[in-house]
Parts: structure tokens; sequence; C-alpha cells
């Protein structure tokens, strides 16, 4: 156990447990948008995967890791519009198109690696970026202030997110479609219109957290996320439809994956116990949403499509 | 509002269209820069080709066999093969090291028609593709997976004609229409681990394996052995981290190796490559195993053990042409050239250390040293 | 008569959108086919002849839709009190484990007799703990069960492979080093006994027309499922009517976790290995069929009878996808990816197959109506009220399914 209380250890640990958040972050950021107007969009992991793809091979032919970013936003972009389509145009089971959607990015994405790229061939990463003065001080700057460029990115965007939801004309139309259509409809609010703006704002979020993944790791592969997007969906119910309940609960799943990884690695938890490890964070989330549910309130609205009334 | 959503629909329709398309198709286009972008994207560009390869050379010779049978039909008939395989064919791991065997099976023998399944993680979709592929008259399907005898146990005995491979695995349920294959990959892992011992300065190693099982098992206990038997005080941390598909998770562990002092890394199965990515980052040297890793990381990587499987699938068509079906296990080890260490010529390996890893082989090939036990 | 023609129509329509929607992303399927370098007749024919050309592609074909339809069945039944159960696949894992341990605890002792039904019965209860836990979390605390499925799906996959890996393994595997997460080879008598002289067809796909025979039964034959469909349509006026409300909501995901244990029992016990094993996924085990399973429930209409066929429909599509990754040597991405979009396109026609039927039973009891003047008005308001909207198909199938017979005459 002393091992672990080294200052490299320690910094390692935080610093890993951020990295770990990010893409969670971003992806969760944006269901929150979808979520808080009514909309549940489950295809968050397959959306994920292909903006992964696409900001890798991007990056690959380019060498340039803002195009990646870019492309993998713009995939995002497409893909959220054909959610809107399926969840709001077409009133789908939202519980169920989000499935599809999964499915779909997951086949596709491989598809398409195994067709134009093959064999994983490695990619330049994002800059890290040490800030200045602030990743001097002892400890703390290798934990906060030495990242590459997308995580500070991730988590400037929670206090833009809280902006728009909280303070905006726009985020109280997307509060009041979430918890009254009808009356926000009768307002003059187009429900519809909402919607597709905040189911593609996650989708958005959503394929620039694959692309951050992908560019992060430097590399592709077949099911890159391993169901990240999921565990996302559920960071939005953890913090209650809050950006900054939200941040916490990527942040908690980050460091307690880090700590663990960090655990095994000295040998402070035998590897024989990593399985009853892996379930800690589904089980912690399982108990924070029943808390959550007690204290929060689910958006009125949420998985429910809306016909205006005859 | 109704035909409003049917338009809406046939929008949607069209959209996904193009986007496939585009998709699908851009990459023929791009192909030709592939190569140009950097050399090891060669290696894609090769595999790609050797497929489509595959194909046309499958139906062309599948037509001079016609016009054979006709003529000689004393000759022997070139076979069908078949493989099963949980991963992608071209993963850079696993799986692809049965499909390049494979390929050079086929240049070297009257081969009919390959036939591969991959990504059928899921056992039961093996099982049904496995016995598809015998009742289909195929000469050898290999059942390129641990997990899938169980299946292959209930199967085998309904195709009493056909041979089947199964790896990696010691174990051929006593029937004779069964070939089992594997790798003594602990081999390749104790020389490199010996590698390892000799090139640590911290005196820490750091090793990311999936699950404690089976060829990654074999290949970690093998490296820890060989580095603990070239340098007593080294320490060796192992971190399995629970699956083969989490990249990002593999890619933590191995800073997590980092943190803890480790300046020499190794690791096993696809998820790996996570791991390589951030070894490369911090300069740390990398051992590779299963295939040859050096496109991953140039630099860094120090020798890879590749698995050379047509050594095992030549000894098994060799029974086949002689009438014996099954009933044997051949392992690929150091001795049989099966498992070779392929070093990096771009990696700075000193006479010394490689003179080490050379000794390690031949002791290993001698009987002087068991790699694990 | 003009209307109940329209009316006929319409549901003629309603019955085609699925299909249609189906073939949609088949001939999406056939373009990427045409990408691929490979040829889309040859591929179809691949995929036909793989699912249905033949007795072995039957067997398959039965095999595959087994649990789909388990699985699909259950899904019904969550459906008609209004909760949407994601959690197939924990649940089947679930029902796997504790069939497959009480396998292992029994060992050779019991005949097959009892020991089928044993074990059945074991995944049933596995499956029904596992769904138990997000319908309670629902009925009382209000938690999202598309959240605490899909959790649960976590926590299940982990616990398997704990089990697999640690108490429940092949001690073989232990002796051998090789540690594969799975079991050994379970009694023979818990096997489940072939029939129609096949080496391979088991009872699974008997068991699993009984079940949907059972829930039909169940949902429209007893005042449970009375209970259950009128929570499912409306929560308030059911309370006031004295339903228990809460404790319905249970039950009914606790019945559609039942279901997709047995489907996990089923798994293990009519597999080609005769045990449970796993790649550390849960796909690996279930092979996706917890959330296939409520395409097909989606494509029966919601219905426990019509995802009979659905099922089978469905089973042949996905055996037919890997003939046809064999046949024309695709990557196996192709499927999966056509296959999500077979979700897409049926969950997103569905509302149109509603609006469609909705058409058609009005437009049918307007003509009925017209046809009976002097009838009294009431029984049929009242039958309305039972068919109404959150309760999908329902009886308006079996209308349709009857008309369409009269219709052939």
């Amino acid at each position: 156990m002393s091992d672990f209380f080294t200052e490299a250890v320690l910094i390692a640990t935080v610093a890993g447990g951020i990295r770990l958040a990010v893409p969670l972050l971003l992806a969760a950021l944006g269901e929150t948008f979808g979520q808080r107007s009514g909309v549940l969009n489950l295809g968050v992991d397959g959306i994920m995967l292909l903006g992964a793809f696409t900001g890798y091979y991007t990056v690959l032919k380019t060498g340039n890791v803002w195009y990646g970013l870019l492309a993998g936003i713009a995939i995002g972009i497409v893909l959220g519009l054909a959610s809107s389509l399926i969840s709001v145009t077409l009133q789908a089971e939202q519980g169920i198109s989000g499935i599809g959607v999964y499915l779909f990015g997951l086949g596709m994405s491989d598809l398409l690696f195994q067709r134009l790229v093959g064999t994983p061939v490695p990619i330049t990463k994002f800059p890290k970026i040490d800030i200045p003065g602030l990743s001097d001080i002892p400890w703390l700057g290798g934990m906060f202030f030495s990242h590459s460029v997308v995580v500070y990115l991730a988590f400037l965007s929670v206090p833009v997110a809280m902006f728009i939801i909280n303070k905006t004309n726009f985020g109280m139309n997307i509060r009041a479609v979430g918890e009254n259509p009808e009356a926000a409809d009768s307002l003059g609010v187009s429900v519809s219109r909402v919607r597709y703006a905040t189911v593609t704002i996650g989708g958005t979020l959503a394929g620039a957290a694959g692309a951050a993944l992908a560019i992060d790791l430097g590399i592709f592969q077949q099911n890159l996320t391993n169901a990240q997007g999921f565990i996302a969906i559920a960071l939005v119910y953890f913090g209650a439809w809050r950006p900054l309940g939200v941040m916490a609960g990527a942040l908690l799943y980050g460091f307690v994956n880090s700590l663990v990884l960090q655990f095994k690695t000295l040998g402070i938890i035998p590897q024989s116990w990593s399985d009853i490890a892996a379930m800690a964070p589904a089980i912690i989330t399982i108990l924070a949403l029943v808390i959550v549910a007690r204290r929060f309130r689910a958006p009125s609205a949420l998985t429910k499509p809306f016909t205006r009334g005859t | 509002m109704s035909r409003n959503a049917w338009i809406w629909l046939g929008v949607a329709a069209a959209a996904l269209l193009v986007i496939i398309i585009v998709a699908v198709s851009g990459g023929d286009d791009e192909t030709t820069e592939t190569t140009v972008a950097a050399e090891t994207t060669t290696t894609a560009e090769e595999t790609t080709t050797t497929a489509g390869e595959t194909t046309t050379t499958v139906e062309g010779e599948t037509t001079t066999t016609a016009a054979e049978t006709t003529t000689t039909a004393a000759a022997a008939e070139p076979i069908r093969i078949a493989i099963v395989a949980p991963s992608a064919s071209n993963d850079l791991a696993f799986t692809q090291s049965i499909v390049d065997a494979v390929n050079v099976i086929e240049g070297e023998r009257e081969v009919a028609e390959v036939a591969v399944t991959d990504g059928t993680f899921v056992v039961d979709d093996a099982a049904a593709a496995i016995r598809d592929y015998a009742a289909s008259g195929f000469d050898l399907v290999i059942a390129h997976g641990s997990q899938y005898g169980g299946s292959l146990q209930e199967i085998a005995p309904d195709f009493p004609e056909t041979t089947f491979a199964w790896g990696t695995a010691a174990d051929t349920f006593g029937l004779s229409n069964v070939f089992a294959y594997e790798a003594a990959s602990d081999e390749g892992g104790y020389v490199m681990g010996v590698l390892g011992a000799a090139l640590t300065e911290t005196g820490t190693i750091g090793i990311v394996g999936p699950v404690e099982v089976g060829d990654a098992k074999l290949y970690v206990d093998g490296y820890k052995a060989g580095a603990e038997a070239n340098d007593s005080g080294v320490t060796v941390n192992i971190n399995y981290t629970g699956s083969f598909s989490d990249v990002a998770l593999a890619s933590e562990a191995a800073q997590a190796h980092a943190a803890a002092g480790a300046d020499i890394m190794t690791g096993t199965a696809q998820m790996v490559v996570g791991a390589v990515g951030v070894a490369a980052d911090q300069g740390i040297p990398w051992f590779g195993t299963q295939a040859n890793q050096t496109s991953l990381a140039p630099e860094i990587v120090v020798a890879s053990q590749v698995y050379k499987w047509e050594i095992v699938l030549r000894q098994i068509l060799d029974d086949m042409a002689a009438g014996t079906l099954g009933g044997s296990v051949y392992v690929i080890d150091l001795a049989n050239e099966g498992l070779a260490i392929e070093y990096n010529d771009g990696f700075a390996l000193s006479a010394e250390v490689k003179a080490l890893g050379d000794q390690a082989i031949a002791d290993i090939i001698a009987g002087a040293v068991e790699p694990t036990g | 008569m003009a209307s109940l023609g329209s009316a006929r129509r319409s549901s003629y329509l309603a019955y085609s959108v699925p299909v249609l929607s189906v073939l949609v992303a088949l001939i999406i399927g056939a373009i990427m086919l045409v990408m691929l370098d490979a040829s889309p007749a040859e591929g179809v024919k691949a995929m036909f002849d793989g699912a249905f050309g033949s007795g072995e592609a039957l067997i398959s074909t039965a095999l595959k839709a087994t649990p789909l339809l388990l699985v699909g069945v259950g899904i019904t039944i969550a459906f008609r009190a209004n909760v949407i159960n994601i959690g197939g696949e924990g649940q089947m894992v679930a029902g796997g484990l504790l069939s497959t341990a009480t396998a292992l605890w029994l060992g050779d002792a019991l005949p097959a007799l009892i020991m089928v039904p044993l074990v059945l019965i074991a995944g049933i209860i596995g499956g029904a703990i596992w769904g138990s836990v997000p319908g309670a979390l629902k009925a009382y605390y209000g938690v999202n069960e598309i959240l605490s499925t899909i959790m649960l799906n976590i926590v299940a996959v982990q616990l398997m492979n704990f089990l697999l890996r640690g108490p429940m393994i092949d001690p073989g595997e232990i002796d051998r080093g090789t540690r594969i997460p799975q079991t050994e080879r379970l009694p023979e008598a818990a096997d489940l006994p072939l029939i129609l002289g096949s080496d391979r067809l088991h009872i699974g796909p008997l068991i699993a027309i009984l079940a949907a025979i059972a829930a039909y039964i169940l949902l429209w034959r007893t005042p449970l499922g009375y209970r259950v469909r009128a929570v499912g349509q409306n929560p308030d006026a059911s309370k006031y009517a004295g339903i228990p409300v809460k404790r319905t909501v249970t039950l009914a995901l606790t019945m559609s976790g039942a279901m997709a244990g047995l489907a996990g029992a089923v798994l293990v016990f009519g597999s080609e290995s005769h045990r449970m094993v796993t790649d550390g996924s849960t796909a690996g085990f279930t092979g996706s069929a917890g959330f296939n399973g409520i395409v097909a429930a989606l494509f029966g209409g919601l219905h426990p009878l019509w995802t009979i066929p659905a099922s089978f429909l469905f089973g042949g599509l996905l055996v037919g996808g890997n003939a046809l990754q064999r046949a024309v040597q695709v990557p196996s991405a192709l499927i999966l990816a056509l296959n999500g979009l077979v979700v897409i396109f049926v969950v997103s026609t569905d509302r149109y197959k509603k609006l469609l039927r909705e058409r058609a039973s009005a437009a049918e009891t307007a003509a009925k109506l017209a046809e009976q003047e002097n009838e009294d008005p009431v029984p049929a308001a009242v039958g309305a009220v039972e068919d109404g909207p959150p309760d999908r198909a329902g009886p308006a199938s079996d209308d349709a399914g009857g008309e369409q017979g009269s219709g052939e005459q």
C-alpha cells in the first residue's frame, strides 16, 4: 500500500482518472441536452464509434488532429440529425431505436476500418499542454494542469452547457419542452425544432467524444469505445440532468477505474478480483440512480414523443 | 403530418444511402494514397491485396482443378480449408496469425479454396459455422479459439470424413479426426523477459494483459520467469485489465506501469495497441507478441514473438495426405521455428544484450531451461 | 361495405410496413455488398438458402429464433405494462448462470425427466430475480427502467466472468492451465431432449412457442393480465380502480425477466457444447438475443402470438446473415451494421403501422355500426378502451388476422 502514496503514482492516478473521464463527460453533456428536452438517445455509443473512426481516419490521412476532431464532430452532426429524425419526426420508441443506432455504429465503424485501414496504424495524438505557472505546482500541476488539449476543452464545455441550459432563451425552451411540451407548444415554441437542436447537439458531442478518444489514444480498433456511450447515458441520470452533476459522475467513474488499475498494477488488489472490482462502477451507478430518483425528478416528458393535439 | 413523415423517411433513407456509398467507395479512391502516406500502411495495403488475390486465385484454381480431375483423377486432390476465428482477420494478433499461415500454405500446396469466418465471438455462431463448413465438404476446418472446444467435441463425431484443427489447445478429446495445436508462447516470453531484464535501468517491468487465461497467461508467465531468471532483483508488475477489447483501459494500465517506475513494457492480446501508444509517447521500450508489432511504434519496439502456424499446418496436411485425420497435438515452439523472435532493426539493441537473448533461445531449445514451471 | 374494404386495405398496409422496412434495410445491404465487390444476387441467394433453403437451414433458424421468441414474449409482457425492458441480455445471463449452477450442483443423480424441468425452472428464477430488481426500483423508487436494466447488464456480465473464471470453471481448465471461462460438460440428463430424429434440433423451439401461448392466455384471459394491461394504459385510473399498480409493474418486469432467463437456460442446455461458455462479453453468450428479441417483439406487433412468426423470420435473417458472410466472404461487421439498420427501420416505422391499424379498426367499427344501427354502441366503446393506444396491437391484430382469412375466400 505504501507504494501507492508516492508522488508519481498519485499524480498518475488522478491524471488517469481525468483522462478516462473526458470521453464520458463529452458524451454525457450532449446527452443531457437531449434528455432535458425529453429525448432519450440510446445510440450514443454508436455515434461515438463512428466519430472515433472518422476522426482517426481523417488524422491518418491529413496528419492534422484538428481536422480529425472536426470530422468526428461533422459525422456526429449527421448522425445526430438522423437520430432526431428517428425519435422526433418518426416518433420511434426511444429505448429501442437507439439500440439500432448502436449496432449500426458498431458494425459500420468496424467495416469501414477493415476496408479503409486494415491493420491498426498509429496516428498523431493531441498535443499536451502544460499550463504556464500552474503546471509547475508540485503534485497538483501534474494532476490537473498537464493534459492534452481536449481535456481542457471538455471541462470548459461544462460551464458553457450550464450557461446555455440555465441562462439562455434556448435553454428555457429546452426545459419547457422537456417538462411540458403541450404548454410550450401553446406558447409558440416549436417542440420538434427544439428537440432536433438538442439531439443534434448530443450527436455532435458524442462524435467529438469518439474522435477525442481515438485521437487521444492514437489508434482505432473494432469497438474502441467498449460501451462507454451507455455509461455516459447513465451518468446523465447520475448527475440528475445537471452539467455539474454529470461532470462529477464522469470524474467519479474515471477515478474509480483509474484507482482499480493502479491497485492491480501495484499488486494491492489480487488479479482474480478484477471482475468483482469491475462491477463496482455499475453498482455505484444503480445506487446513485435510486438516490437521484428520490431527490430529483426526471424531465416529465422524457421518452415521450410529442404529437400536437388535434 | 403523415405524408410529411413519409417524405422525411424517404429523405432519411436517401441521405443514409449517400453516406454509406461515399464512405464505402471512398476507400478505392484513396488506397493509392495510403502507400504514399506512410510506409507502415503498406502492410495494410498488402493485406488487402492478398485478400483480393485469394479470391481471384481461388476461382482460377478451382477451374484448373476441374480440368485436372478429368485428366488425372488419381493425383492428390487440392484441399479446401476453412477458418473460424473470434476476432477480425487483420487484428495484428491472434486471428491474423492463423490467416497469414493459411495464406503461406496456399502458396505451397494444392489448395482449392480458403474460406474465413472471422469475428465469431459468439460461441454458438462459431459452432454453426464449423458445422456448416464441415457439412459443405471442406477437408480441413480450423476452429481457431480455445472457447470453441466444447462445441467441436460434439460436432466432430458427426463428420468423420472431415479433419478439424482446434487451437490453441492441447486436447483432441480422443477423437480420431481432431488435431489440436498450441503455441509455447512462454518460450518467446521467457527470451524477451531475459532481454527486458537486461535493458531495464529502474529495475521495474510492466506487463499489460487482458484476462488471466490461455495463451495470454502463458506468455505473461514466461516473460516474468525470464526476467527474474536474468536478474532476481527485478520487479515485474502485471496488470490484467479484465478486457480483450478495452483499448483505453490498456492505455491507462500502461500509464500506471510508467508511474510505478516501469521502463520496459510488454503486453498481449489485441487491446494492447493502446498501451503501445503510451510506451511510444514516453520512449519506453516495448516487446510484442502474437504478431510483429513494429509497425505500431517503430522507435520503441525491441522485438516481437511471431507465431508461424504454417509449421503446424504442414504437419497436419502431411498427416491428412497419409490418411490420418487427427489425433495428434502439435506445438509451435522455438525449436521447430514455429515461434520466431523478430527483432526491430530500428531499435538499437546492443550486441551483448542480443547475445543474452540468443543464449536463452539456445538454452530453451537444448532443454536446459524450462520457461515456466 | 366500401369502408370495410378500406379498413382491410389499411390493415394490409399495416402489416406490410415492417416487412417493407426490412426490405429497405436489405436493399441498403445489397448496395453495400456491391461496394464490397460481392454479388448481391449471390448474397441474397446465400442468405435465403442459409436460412430457409434446407431442412438443416430451417433447424438453424428455429434454434436461432428460440431465444429471440422467449425474450420477445417477455418484452411483450413488460410493454403491456408500459415498461421497456432493455435488460434482456443481463436476465439471460442470470438465467443461464442459475440453471448452470443448478445442473452442476445436482450432478448426474437425477433422470432427465426431472432434471430438464428443474434446470429450466432455475433459469426462469434467475431471470426473474434479475428482472424484479429494476421492476421494484421503478415501482417503488421511480428509477427509470431503461437505465437500471442497462446497468444490471453490466453487473451480470462481470458476475458471469467472475463465476465462470472462478467457482464454476471447468476443473480441467485449471489442470491444463488454459483457464478458458467455461464450465465442464454439464450432466447429460440436463441436455434438452432432441426431437424429430435430428442431431441438434431440441425441444427449445417448442418450449418457446408454448411460452408465447401461455403469455397470450396470461395477458388476455386472466385477471392478472387484465391488471397488467390496465396499468400500462392508465396507471392513475388503475389505482382508483383498486389495482396495486406498484406490485403489478414489478411483477410485469419480473415475468419479462423470467422469460429472458428461460432463454438463457435454453441457450446453455441446448448449445452444441452443452456448457456455459463466454468470451468475456455478454454477447459472447447471448448472441445479442436480449436486444434482438426486442426487435422480434416489435416486428410481431408486441403480441405474443405474432411474435412467433416474427421471431422465426428475424432468426432467419440472422442465420442468413451468417451464411452470407461465409458464402460471399464479406466482413462480419457488415452483418452487424445491417442488423442495426433493420432495428432502426422497424422501430422508426412502427408508428405508421399503428396509425394504419387504428385507421383500420376505426373504419371497421364505423362500417359495423352502419350495418347494425340498432345495436347498442356502448360495448364497442368499451372494447375500444381496452384496445386503446398504449395497448399497441392487442386484439386489433386478432381481428385483422381473422379478416385476412375472410378476404381469401
